[in-house]
């Protein structure tokens, strides 16, 4: 091993500074699955029927379904009847809650985090749901928002407060027969953001999610539901870390966003769950499922995510373009180190004429990670004049890491037009060379370089997110070369 | 004396490529090492800066200190700069950014303030006049995309910038059309002072037309073979490299394109 390999493998073996326990205390439904479990969860939340059918119409349809395995990603069987499906962080008060009653030791938690919970404090005007375990904690200027008609709250209270909107929405772009996880998910998904913005408004801040697994032995199953009716806009972030544990835990969400007549949506995601250590013990299975449908004409949906935590991350944000002239995104970086692994990419599904897609995935394997960009571009026989233009890059840093890209293009439309390209390059000794000859130590040369190459994804991210997602990116870069 | 080096031997693979260099730069001087391909000059200059794929034995002292011992950026911000005969690549890196970044690591070892952004604009653009570069240049990414005389430009640049006193010029002549020569030649005399050294590596005189050396040294296996002053430089070009090559012990003629 060379000098430079071993200086880049100490500085970046730092630890994963998210890695704490909160000691919360906690309401837990018994471990296991069954239909019990998913009427415990349904009555803790006050449910009406509608609700609890739907979960277990998808709790049953689930008995039928197998466990994927097409996904490049290896990891052993999941003993689902070994995961409790329900913890929550026991409020210290009963009856409606208030941001200032919060539990202290929750907002000191999301402190630590970097997360004010306090509205006064946040200088930056985004508003934030906090969500622990199953549930969410706190959300914070709600009523400012709703001055402008703009509803953004916990799924449960959603359910509570808006079953109209739920109930035409839900299930209609990810439906309880989708797949494994997203069924598994509709038949026990325990809370998660709402948003509704209408008809011409263009939301005020950024509306923001932290998702936090804090408990042992959980699993998160959390639902957001995103709809911008005709000429709205909403830029919406995720952000999300648990704590450091030898056992693995699993995160099956599902993201659902609706986009009507001339309304966009923007979702950047930044996924720093925890890894799993050096040798691959512990850490985050993230089966997600997400998805937007362009509903109405001229409307718009880009994916932002930056993917750098997780043992295993399994996720293809999706659009589906069914308006005419509708607009579908994809920017992605996915970063896998030490034993990490991530099949990750997009399907877009043209439909509608004219709509146009764009896809960019930067994928960054170092150490021991497998990084496979999957995609579907499949433009329907009514999508004339449909155009598609993929971008697949893959950096690797070292040796043992490896970069794989199945792009699957399926063309009904003659008209259409669909551009694919792919490269792999490795992060050179030359470049590391070059930049420590111009006097710029190794680890600042290594973190510059991989920036560099996901410079056009983090141009996409707010602001905030993409000096996060940088600093994310120089920290991730553990035992890069070897 | 700025740099001295002794009994320098370098091998890569178990292959030797220098095989016990000698040479004495002083502070004001202009060395150009000459020689053909595979003689072991541009693998010189890698030894230099720290490259750190070639097995090194001897002793290179720079203003008396142990040179070899210094990782490459440590050589790097005490003054030692090696223009690259092909600069790589850094694609979404911005060529502004990444001169900032390396003249602030220079500034910190010399106990100077940082540079912001601004003050660090004005200075590259007055320094950028000395290689006819427009500022284009400096929002593009390191050395993406640029044709080859501009990479060299762009070399010559971040030497202005830097200030280094021993400057290493790998054939910046290679792949220049006259035009770019001249360009590139006047930037690298309007740095020539009495502080600076330079050593210039070429494979072909007419550079030294234009930056005319003190000093003319000629490789050949691995060793200078011969020195001399700027008159050699005119001799090697009339009579090429043959008799040097067959006055080497071990002189096996060395493919051109091999190591170089």
């Amino acid at each position: 091993m060379s000098a430079v390999q071993k200086e880049l493998r100490e500085i970046t073996s730092r630890e994963y500074q998210y890695g704490f326990v909160t000691d919360l205390e906690t309401d837990e439904a018994p471990r296991g699955l069954n239909e019990d479990v998913i009427r415990l969860i349904s009555s803790k939340k006050n449910e009406p029927e509608w609700m609890l059918d739907w979960r277990l119409r998808a709790y049953r349809h689930f008995l039928t379904l197998k466990e994927p395995s097409w996904q490049n990603a290896h990891y052993g069987p999941i003993d689902y009847q070994d995961i409790i499906y329900y913890a929550a962080p026991k409020p210290k008060t009963a009856g409606p809650k208030s941001l200032d009653e919060v539990d202290p030791e929750v907002v000191a938690m999301f402190n630590k985090l970097g997360i004010s919970l306090g509205e006064q404090e946040r200088l930056s005007g985004i508003a934030v749901d906090a969500i622990v375990d199953s549930v969410s904690v706190g959300t914070t200027f709600k009523n400012k928002l709703a001055e402008v008609g703009v509803i953004f709250c916990s799924f449960s209270e959603a359910v509570q407060e808006h079953p109209d909107l739920v109930r035409k929405y839900l299930g209609s772009v990810v439906p309880y027969t989708d797949n494994y996880f997203a069924t598994l998910n509709s038949a026990v998904f325990t809370d998660g953001s709402f948003c509704f913005i209408p008809k011409g408004v263009r939301c005020p801040m950024e509306l923001s999610t932290y998702f936090r697994i804090n408990q042992a032995d959980t699993g998160q199953f959390e639902r957001t539901l995103i709809i911008a009716e005709d000429d709205a806009y909403v830029s919406y972030l995720e952000g999300c870390t648990a704590p450091m544990r030898d056992k693995n835990q699993l995160h099956a969400a599902v993201v659902e966003l609706v986009a009507l007549e001339s309304a966009q949506i923007k979702y950047s995601t930044v996924q720093n769950w925890y890894p799993g250590d050096k040798d691959g013990k512990g850490g985050i299975y993230n089966f997600v499922t997400k998805r937007g449908k362009c509903a109405g004409a001229n409307s718009k949906i880009s994916w932002t995510q930056v993917e750098t935590g997780s043992a295993i991350t399994w996720k293809y944000p999706s659009v589906i373009l069914k308006g005419d002239n509708s607009v579908g995104e994809f920017y992605s970086v996915a970063l896998t180190n030490n034993r990490q692994q991530a099949d990750t990419g997009t399907k877009m599904i043209h439909i509608g004429k004219n709509t146009r897609s764009t896809i960019l995935s930067k994928g960054i394997s170092a150490g021991h990670g497998q990084n496979t960009y999957r995609g579907l571009v499949k433009i329907l026989k009514s999508a004339t004049g449909a155009r598609n233009h993929s971008q697949c890059d893959s950096l690797l840093l070292g040796s043992e890491c490896g970069a794989h890209t199945f792009p699957y293009i399926d063309v009904g439309n003659p008209t259409a037009q669909v551009e694919h390209e792919a490269s792999t390059s490795k992060i050179g000794e030359d470049q590391l060379f070059y930049c420590r000859q111009r006097g710029i130590p190794v680890e600042d040369a290594a973190s510059m370089i991989v920036n560099g190459f996901c410079r056009e994804v983090f141009k996409e991210l707010p602001m905030e997110f993409a000096v996060e997602a940088q600093k994310l990116l120089s920290v991730s870069l553990e035992g890069c070369v070897g | 004396m700025m740099l001295k080096i002794r009994n320098l031997c370098a091998s890569v693979g178990g292959k030797e490529i220098l095989r016990g260099v000698n040479l004495d730069v002083r502070a004001g001087e202009v060395h150009a090492i000459m020689g053909p391909n595979g003689s072991g000059k541009s693998t010189l200059a890698q030894v230099l800066a720290g490259r750190e794929t070639y097995d090194v034995t001897g002793e290179v002292l720079y203003e008396g200190r142990n040179l070899l011992a210094m990782p490459p950026e440590q050589r790097a911000v005490e003054g030692v700069f090696l223009a690259f005969q092909y600069p790589v690549e850094i694609p979404g890196v911005g060529n502004l950014y990444f001169l900032r970044t390396a003249l602030n690591m220079v500034r910190q070892q010399r106990g100077l303030e940082e540079l912001d952004a601004m003050d660090f604009l004005a200075l590259a653009k007055e320094r950028m006049k000395l290689v006819e570069m427009d500022q284009s240049f400096m929002n593009r990414s390191v050395n993406a995309g640029f044709s080859g005389g501009e990479t060299k430009r762009n070399e010559i640049l971040q030497m202005a910038v830097l200030e280094p006193k021993l400057a290493i010029l790998d054939e910046t002549d290679s792949g220049l059309d006259i035009d770019a020569l001249r360009i590139v030649a006047s930037g690298v005399n309007a740095l020539r002072s009495k502080e600076r050294a330079l050593v210039v590596i070429t494979h072909y005189q007419r550079l030294l037309n234009y930056i005319v050396p003190d000093r003319v040294h000629v490789m050949a296996n691995g060793r200078i073979v011969r020195s001399g002053d700027k008159h050699l430089a005119l001799e090697l070009e009339k009579n090429g490299y043959a008799d040097f090559e067959q006055d080497t012990a071990g002189g096996a003629f060395r493919a051109a394109g091999a190591t170089s």
